[in-house]
């Protein structure tokens, strides 16, 4: 013990580290701060550490090159020894990381910690978010599969659509005309050195600043924060009622960054590592591409905008957002700090995350996206065909052959990108079941040129029986007069 | 203190030296900016794109659409599998063709030929064109992106070398080729 004591002394004569440190770790924190809602910044650094270590030793094995990336990752799923371990972990651990870094967004945004004198920490904060996506963005193409691929091919459209510059952004983030080798290199320097080098400079600065100006007190509902008065007010505070963030506050972190760290290694250990998927061949068309988790809700939104919604949407939309948080700080640096006496802070929380978990929900399922095996996978159930006529079965076969299934779904089985047509009869009669078949409208193409016209009197027969049991089939109100007023005068002739 | 190495002679030199810095700096700057841009400089007056073949013609039948592939005119040492680019191939009749860029005008995405429905399909976002290509339904604002093409010595032969995007390089009309 002695020694240990001596050969620290000796290291610290010439580092004179030990007294600064001992000074940052025991810094007086306000007593209820220590909470275990203050513990989601130290778990995201502990996360972010996790994805450090892992990402090395990936890097031990990955190759970044766009011909031999994906039998890299191969290997290390099946080849060397606890590869897919480490590959799971530091999936997981990307997914654990954006989850936590919203959180922590969330906490501090409602316990009013972006305000004065702690705008830049938020500010530093809100690249850091951003920082993080991009991470988990480049690491997604990193898997270089079919899904990278092809995410690659969407990034490279929306950026084309930036006016004037969008050929030069295109060029400059595929590295060339295409996506091909030069690409993949390039998101590797992105996500290995660039990134996470601006990563940790901009972690040490948000840090500096916690340290610095003082975690944030526990809101109090009508103690409102001035310019003039709040730091005088907050070292009052501390002085107080406040204790030594070593050892009072920090065992919390401590459990909780434990407790995260347990659990991404339980979901790897469960889960297993994310992908790769299919070979990322060009030449193979038949691949559904779909983004990451957290770039799900971006999916839903390219899906359900307007298209000519669409363009404004994607270049304005992420720099309003953008400019928003940054500004947040300025707009509202002063006054409440209390979630409790913040009602539309409340508000556009709970609002933001409703919306950006529907959208992520319905990108799940993805009811827009055509299912492009369903014409043959996916047989017309019996019932629909139980009694009926030698022309109705041939349309049926014609609703079968002509990729109808792919967007109408029977019986909930096929594509969702039209309407269910279980009961389209009731509905449509039969002039209307023609008039869309043949001129599309509504998002469904025109198939006038492509059925003829035995094969539409087939497929609307066999469509006019889809109506559910007892539901009568929808009619031309005008002809039945007609029709009635003929019958009427035919039985009344003598 | 400040101040005071400003009225020194030291100061004077400090300045210089900022300003040799600066100047070094910049001269270097050169290079780099150029290095980093290579790929947007490189790309001026087309010249990613070259004329490659696909196939002979007799390669496609009349009145189908094929899908076929060719090696990426740039072709660099650790492209692998990326190098090869499908496209899909329409023969109208004789010598009329029609070459399609797989990539969906909305985002990109593969997009499929159904021959029974004479459609093709987008499986990202539902995109649905007609088979010459025309925008039938869906998110898409313009129909497929078209290769210039011609027929060379019976060969099937088209402009190639670019991602096909949907920004205004990739206009339909105009003097520039659609696929660049």
């Amino acid at each position: 013990m002695r020694v240990i004591y001596k050969i620290g002394e000796w290291f610290d004569q010439r580092l004179q580290l030990a007294a600064p440190i001992r000074e940052a770790v025991e810094h007086p924190v306000p007593r209820n701060t220590a909470s275990w809602w203050y513990v989601f910044g130290s778990a995201a650094l502990t996360v972010f550490i996790l994805q450090f270590v892992t990402g090395i030793l990936l890097a031990l094995i990955y190759v970044p090159s766009a011909g031999e990336a994906w039998s890299s990752l191969q290997a290390l799923n099946h080849d060397v020894t606890l590869g897919w371990f480490i590959r799971a972990l530091h999936g997981w651990g990307s997914n654990f990381m954006l989850a936590i870094v919203l959180i922590h967004m969330v906490q501090v945004f409602l316990f009013g910690a972006y305000k004065f004198p702690r705008e830049l920490t938020w500010i530093v904060g809100v690249f850091l978010l951003l920082v993080t996506l991009g991470m988990a963005f480049t690491g997604q193409v990193l898997r270089f599969d079919q899904d990278a691929y092809w995410g690659l091919g969407i990034g490279a459209s929306i950026a084309s659509r930036v006016p004037i510059i969008g050929p030069v952004i295109v060029k400059l983030m595929l590295g060339g005309p295409t996506i091909a080798g030069a690409t993949l290199s390039r998101f590797f320097t992105l996500h290995v050195f660039v990134i996470p080098g601006t990563l940790i400079g901009l972690v040490a600065l948000h840090l500096l600043m916690v340290l610095k100006l003082g975690i944030n007190e526990w809101p109090m509902p009508g103690r409102l924060v001035r310019r003039a008065t709040y730091v005088n007010e907050y070292h009052e505070l501390t002085k107080k009622d406040g204790a030594p963030f070593f050892p009072y506050a920090i065992w919390k972190d401590m459990f909780f960054a434990a407790m995260v760290l347990a659990a991404v290694a339980a979901c790897a250990l469960f889960f297993g590592p994310f992908g790769p998927g299919g070979r990322p061949d060009p030449t193979i068309i038949q691949t559904v591409p779909r983004p990451d988790y957290f770039f799900l809700w971006l999916y839903a939104l390219l899906s359900l905008l307007p298209p000519s919604m669409e363009t404004p949407a994607l270049l304005i939309g992420p720099v309003v957002v953008i400019f928003i948080l940054l500004l947040l700080p300025f707009l509202s640096g002063e006054g409440e700090k209390s979630w409790k006496r913040r009602p539309i802070a409340v508000l556009t929380v709970l609002l933001i995350a409703i919306v950006l978990g529907t959208f992520t929900h319905m990108a799940e399922t993805a009811p827009w996206s055509p299912h492009m095996n369903a014409w043959s996978g996916d047989p017309i159930p019996q019932k629909f065909l139980h009694g009926s006529t030698a022309l109705e079965r041939q349309g049926a076969l014609v609703f079968q052959a002509k990729q109808c299934r792919n967007c109408h779904s029977l019986e909930e089985v096929g594509g969702e990108r039209g309407p269910s047509l279980d009961s389209v009869a009731v509905r449509l009669n039969q002039d209307q079941l023609i008039r869309q078949v043949i001129q599309g409208g509504g998002n469904m193409p025109a198939y006038g040129k492509n059925l003829s016209p035995a094969e539409t009197t087939a497929l609307v027969a066999f469509l006019e029986t889809l109506r559910p049991v007892g539901h009568a089939p929808a009619r031309d109100a005008s002809r039945a007069v007609v029709l009635e007023k003929n019958s009427e005068a035919t039985s009344t002739q003598p | 203190m400040f101040d005071k190495v400003n009225d020194s002679r030291r100061g004077f030199l400090v300045k210089l030296g900022m300003v040799f810095n600066g100047l070094v700096a910049s001269a270097l700057a050169v290079p780099v900016g150029r290095y980093l841009l290579s790929s947007v400089t490189r790309g001026r007056s087309n010249s990613y794109l070259s004329w490659v073949s696909l196939g002979q013609v007799s390669d496609f039948p009349e009145g189908e659409t094929r899908l076929a592939t060719f090696k990426n005119p740039n072709v660099t040492p650790t492209d692998g599998e990326t190098a090869q680019i499908p496209c899909w191939v329409r023969r109208v009749e004789g010598e009329q063709f029609q070459v399609f860029a797989v990539n969906c005008a909305h985002l990109g995405c593969p997009v499929r030929w159904f021959p029974q429905s004479g459609l093709f399909m987008c499986p990202c976002h539902g995109g649905v064109y007609y088979r010459d290509g025309s925008r039938a339904s869906g998110p898409p604002e313009r129909g497929l992106f078209e290769y210039p093409h011609k027929v060379d010595n019976g060969l099937v032969t088209i402009h190639a070398g670019e991602l096909p995007t949907p920004g205004p390089s990739a206009a339909l009309n105009g003097e520039k080729p659609s696929c660049v």
